[in-house]
């Protein structure tokens, strides 16, 4: 060996694979403004379609009047439900089971409800077109409130469900009911409250809020008459499925639909579902000849398309004296507004909530979801968390905070002595999952010295005193988040999305010279896919992270994916990728055999090639088996290196976490300072340290945002309050506090290279972290329970009410 | 979020301009940046078929001292207002005040007339014109006048302008050397109009307040002179139970809308707040 020749950590840096924190690629066209966005696609003729919207929460549509704005110079077409009949597209089915309308089809269901769609040449003839189209309503008593529709004299909202007792997920109780669910055993869960010390019970809330990305909801159709082929950009987290689910209700053949999702400016749940945009474009593109684009603005993104949560949550602990829990109850009350329009698993009406469990040893537990119908915007999609995860964990953790305070016990401790064990994994939980592993006690332990939490007790009693005698007005706050998340949706054995399993996909097809492109299931919004897949690819083949292509979203050449969201693309499609990663060296071996003239069993992989066994200087990189593959291969051996893996999880993969937030509160303004957010985050093998940090730092912005004022608010009449930026909080960099992280490993055991995913569980674990910070601040002078959104206003009337500021 | 279709003209001088409005009558509007009247139109709330640009004359901006006093030009940005070492000195609330408003890019195009003359009371601007007692020019068909700022305000987006007229300047008094001044602003977040906000000039001798003004924004439909929490506090040495008097007189003529701020009685609350905030921090000023 020269001096020239790479030592082994020269060559396994060169990979940047797995560990390394590698620059994002994508990042330099995004930093350019050289991404493109369906908003960038520009098509010859392209017409620009917008939405009449309902200004009434529910009404009934007696007539759209069209005339004059048909007048307006630029209108081509005004689309109404009429329309739509024609081509039986007035309702589409969602993703949970129920319909939707289209366009209103007689009557409106929420304010803000699409009733009609103009087409025009511009956006602007199309937005003058939209002010002249006149619609009579006739008004109708309005359901806000979900704890009112199923009284017996609630208006009745969904006429179209007349006389049907049973939904997609079992018997309805009443004309607003949409589905009731239940998990666990009853009889010996009472039994166990029955016989407990110690029970709580509180209704905790986690209110309407909205996935809100960056870019609005957005979509370009295509139809091709003489070709019979529709194309369809759009801003889809899940492009195969809004595919499939274009081809069953268009009856066009699957082969003729073209679903490409361009570069996505986030998503966070608010793209998975199919909007009435799509369908109206598509129609209106079939019907014009020409190609149609939708862009929301953002009032309508905010308004109409998916929120998220709005989940009432009664919730009992039983518990012995000295702490250990004997039993959980939970009843949820979900509003899901006009239509049940959650994207969920098919199987799963209220998604994975019941790993409301949590990290604790429960032995036996209950849980009853009812679904309801109110004159809301459609959704309850999973905003930056697995199927209603951020709700079972806001709820538990809540929980424990307040059985803490009612045993007078720490909540840390009360924590630690109730975790599974590190010796419990797999876990099977009372509401039957498999937890896959976990140390809780390490991280919790870890956190607590991180930030010296005995240190920061001590300070809090300290200041507690101080307010008693009237020296501070203000209050300190220490809140804990321990969350477990459950991704990687998901197992066929228990997860679809209208009848196809969740499984996902990779094809790998590595070039001559020793580079290749990799297509996936899976669709990044942001969370830097082209940069991670290729660092798997690395460190499993040993060609450059720098030499693979990362490609996604396009349904012609991508192989068949269930998508991005609830954290499942490591889990799932990560799985994909080293599957297919080991297909191809299993090849390569047998390759690099025969051009060694050796036995495959005499050699051994060594960072970026295989090598002879005993004999190190005998070796082959993979960037030499490359060229082989294309023109040396042993006699009876196709040519070429490519493999293609569908990976169907054995189950799903259980990330954890232990976070703190201290805040100070002052109680004459109820503005508040987060002084302190330490988070620890265990995902397993961490591919990208820095990404990892990146969507922790985002989640957290997240959660902050949800726990401290980002709320979809209606009045009593139906209306949105909080429509827009200036009312819906959006954190800029001024508010949003300074995040420490830090990091523990446990590996999953069923995923092949051990990783559980990341992107979501600081939204998942922050949210309780911030509000059980604002709850503990409080607890001292009375508090049990304080709902979110903890804005400045409703910290203060909590204040006011514990009699801390005079009236 | 698209506006509705409108004409756009750009005169050279106020005349042209002045004549431009008296000709299209209600139709039309003056436009100066533009981020109160755009957004408005965004939503369609506003659909002025005609936009009068004042952007193109000249003379309608800039800063200078015209002896105990400070004029401004009505299309000086509130970047400009920022960027001025006279405002600085001798207008030091003015600085204070604008870099609450909003973000950057938004105090790069919003201008000083176009934030007193918008008749919202969300505007931050227009408390402070009445603390520092200053007087607007406007010029319409029918000439010049002067306007005080305390009589220019009647209600939520009416003011004192006639058809036609445009405001061409603010003219305000130099406060004393040595006053004591602050503007107390509670809001949610960067680029939130006030909850509830407070500004305060004073005057101390001898350790007791000499001379006070209080004003408040957007706590009623107008900006509000408190003169009663002001007189409150004259002659104290801003203790507790002269704070908490002027806190009261102040809540007392407060009339703010429930919002998503918070509801009436929480903004009135800490409106209160606000002036104690400000009347001590201004005190903490004065020389
Ligand atoms: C996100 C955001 C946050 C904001 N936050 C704040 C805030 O916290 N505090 C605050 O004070 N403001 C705030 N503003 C408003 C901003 O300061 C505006 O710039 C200001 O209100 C209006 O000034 P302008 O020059 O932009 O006027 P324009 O928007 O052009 O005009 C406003 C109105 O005044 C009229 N007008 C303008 N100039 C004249 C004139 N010379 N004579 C007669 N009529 C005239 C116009 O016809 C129009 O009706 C915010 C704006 C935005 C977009």
């Amino acid at each position: 060996m020269n001096d020239l020749t790479p030592t082994r950590e020269q060559r396994e840096a060169a990979l940047e694979g797995m560990g390394c924190r590698r620059k994002r690629v994508e990042d330099i066209r995004f930093t350019q403004g050289k991404g493109n966005y369906v908003d960038d696609v520009k098509l010859p003729g392209m017409l620009h379609g917008d939405f009449v919207r309902s200004p009434h929460a529910h009404a009934r549509v007696k007539a759209i009047h069209t005339e004059e704005a048909l007048k307006v110079p630029g209108v081509l077409a005004v689309i109404t439900a009429e329309t739509l009949k024609t081509v039986n597209l007035a309702w589409m089915p969602t993703l949970a089971g129920d319909v939707q309308m289209v366009l209103a089809d007689g009557k409106v269901l929420f304010q803000n409800q699409e009733v009609a769609f103009v087409v025009a040449t511009d956006r602007y003839a199309a937005d003058d077109g939209v002010s002249k189209v006149v619609v009579d309503y006739e008004p109708l008593p309005v359901l806000v409130d979900p704890f009112k529709a199923m009284d017996p004299d609630a208006p009745v909202l969904r006429e179209d469900l007349a006389g049907k007792t049973s939904g997609a997920h079992g018997p309805r109780k009443h004309h607003n009911h949409i589905f009731e669910w239940t998990v666990g055993d009853k009889d010996l869960t009472d039994a166990a409250f029955k016989k407990a010390d110690v029970t709580i019970k509180e209704m905790i809330s986690y209110h309407r809020t909205h996935p809100s990305p960056l870019e609005t909801c957005q979509c370009v159709c295509s139809f091709d008459k003489v070709k019979g082929e529709l194309t369809i950009w759009g801003t889809f987290q899940a492009p195969h499925v809004i595919r499939t689910v274009v081809s069953l209700i268009a009856k066009l053949p699957e082969q003729k639909i073209h679903v490409i999702a361009p570069d996505i400016g986030g998503g966070f749940g608010n793209k998975v579902g199919a909007y009435p945009g799509y369908i109206c474009a598509a129609v209106a593109s079939i019907v014009t000849g020409k190609p149609v684009k939708w862009v929301e603005d953002r009032i309508e993104n905010l308004t109409a398309t998916a929120f998220a949560r709005d989940y009432h949550m009664t919730t009992e602990i039983a518990a012995t004296k000295d702490g250990k829990v004997t039993g959980l109850r939970v009843h949820v009350l979900a509003d899901h507004g006009g239509f049940d329009a959650c994207a969920d698993p098919s199987k799963w009406p209220a998604g994975f909530f019941n790993i409301v469990t949590g990290s604790y040893d429960f032995p036996v537990a209950h849980l009853a979801v009812d679904g309801v119908y109110t004159n809301k915007a459609p959704g309850g999609v999973a905003y930056r968390c697995s199927f209603r995860v951020t709700e079972a964990a806001y709820c538990i953790e809540r929980a424990m905070d307040i059985l803490a305070q009612k045993l007078g016990m720490d909540p840390a401790e009360l924590r630690l002595k109730n975790f599974i064990k590190p010796e419990q994994f797999p876990y099977h939980s009372a509401l039957g999952w498999e937890y896959d592993s976990g140390d809780y006690h390490t991280a919790m332990r870890k956190m607590m010295e991180s930030v010296d939490y005995a240190g920061l007790r001590k300070e809090q009693a300290e200041k507690r005193a101080a307010f008693k005698r009237g020296e501070t007005r203000e209050i300190m706050g220490i809140g804990i988040g321990f969350f477990t998340e459950i991704v990687g949706a998901g197992p066929s054995k228990n997860c679809d999305i209208l009848g196809i399993a969740m499984f996902d996909s990779c094809e790998i097809r590595l070039h001559p010279t020793g580079a290749g492109i990799a297509r996936m299931g899976t669709k990044s919004q942001g969370q830097g896919h082209e940069t991670t897949w290729a660092q798997i690819i690395a460190s499993e083949i040993g060609i450059p992270a720098d030499n693979i292509m990362v490609e996604e979203g396009n349904t012609d050449t991508a192989p068949y994916g269930l998508g991005t969201y609830g954290s499942r693309s490591t889990p799932v499609a990560g799985a994909a990728i080293a599957m297919a990663a080991r297909k191809i060296k299993a090849k390569a071996q047998m390759i690099a055999a025969y051009k060694l003239e050796v036995h495959e069993d005499d050699l051994e992989w060594d960072i970026d090639g295989f090598r002879v066994k005993g004999l190190p200087e005998k070796a082959m990189s993979m960037k030499d088996i490359c060229w082989a593959a294309y023109n040396s291969v042993p006699p009876g051996m196709e040519p070429g290196l490519e493999a293609v893996s569908y990976y169907d999880p054995p189950n799903m993969t259980y990330p954890f976490g232990a976070y703190l937030c201290v805040m100070d509160i002052d109680v004459d303004t109820g503005v508040y300072k987060v002084r302190r957010f330490y988070a620890l985050d265990d995902c397993g093998t961490r591919i990208n340290p820095m990404i990892i940090e990146g969507q922790v730092h985002g989640g957290l912005t997240e959660a902050f945002a949800i726990a401290m004022g980002q709320e979809i608010r209606y009045d009593s009449e139906g209306n949105v309050v909080t429509g827009s930026f200036m009312d819906f909080f959006m954190p800029t960099a001024v508010e949003t506090p300074h995040w420490e992280t830090d990091y523990t490993v446990t590996p999953s055991p069923h995923h092949p290279i051990g990783a559980k995913g990341v992107g979501e569980s600081p939204n998942v674990g922050g949210v309780p972290a911030f509000s059980n910070a604002v709850n503990d601040a409080f607890s001292f002078l009375g508090a049990t329970h304080i709902q979110m959104p903890h804005d400045f206003w409703r910290n203060w009337q909590a204040a006011k009410n514990l009699g801390v500021v005079a009236a | 979020m698209i506006p509705g279709p409108f004409d756009y003209h750009r005169p050279a001088s106020v005349g042209d301009a002045i004549k431009l409005l008296a000709d299209l009558g209600d139709e039309a509007r003056p436009l100066a940046g533009g981020h109160s009247l755009l957004p408005m139109m965004k939503l369609r709330l506003a659909t002025p078929a005609h936009l009068i640009d004042l952007h193109g004359i000249a003379g309608l901006k800039g800063i200078c001292r015209e002896g105990d006093r400070i004029a401004i030009g009505a299309m000086t940005t509130q970047a400009e207002l920022l960027a001025s070492n006279d405002i600085g000195e001798a207008l030091p609330i003015l600085h204070e005040t604008a870099l609450l408003i909003a973000d950057p890019q938004v105090r790069y195009r919003g201008t000083i007339g176009g934030n007193v003359a918008n008749g919202d009371p969300g505007n931050d601007m227009p408390a402070l014109m009445l603390a520092l007692d200053a007087t607007y020019r406007l010029e319409g068909p029918n000439g010049a006048r002067e306007v005080p700022a305390r009589e220019f305000y009647q209600g939520a987006y009416f003011t004192a302008l006639e058809p036609g007229e445009i405001l061409t300047g603010v003219s305000i008094p130099v406060p004393p050397a040595g006053h004591g001044y602050a503007y107390e602003k509670l809001k949610r977040k960067v680029g939130d109009y006030a909850t509830a906000a407070a500004g305060v000039v004073l005057t101390m001798a001898a350790g007791k307040v000499a001379s006070c003004v209080i004003s408040l924004t957007n706590l009623h439909e107008t900006p509000l002179l408190a003169s009663d929490a002001a007189n409150a506090v004259i002659g104290t040495t801003l203790d507790d139970a002269a704070l908490k008097a002027a806190a009261n007189a102040a809540r007392a003529i407060m009339q703010p809308a429930s919002d998503a701020r918070g509801p009436a009685e929480y903004r009135i609350h800490v409106g209160g707040i606000m002036v104690m905030r400000a009347l001590q921090r201004a005190a903490s000023r004065a020389k």
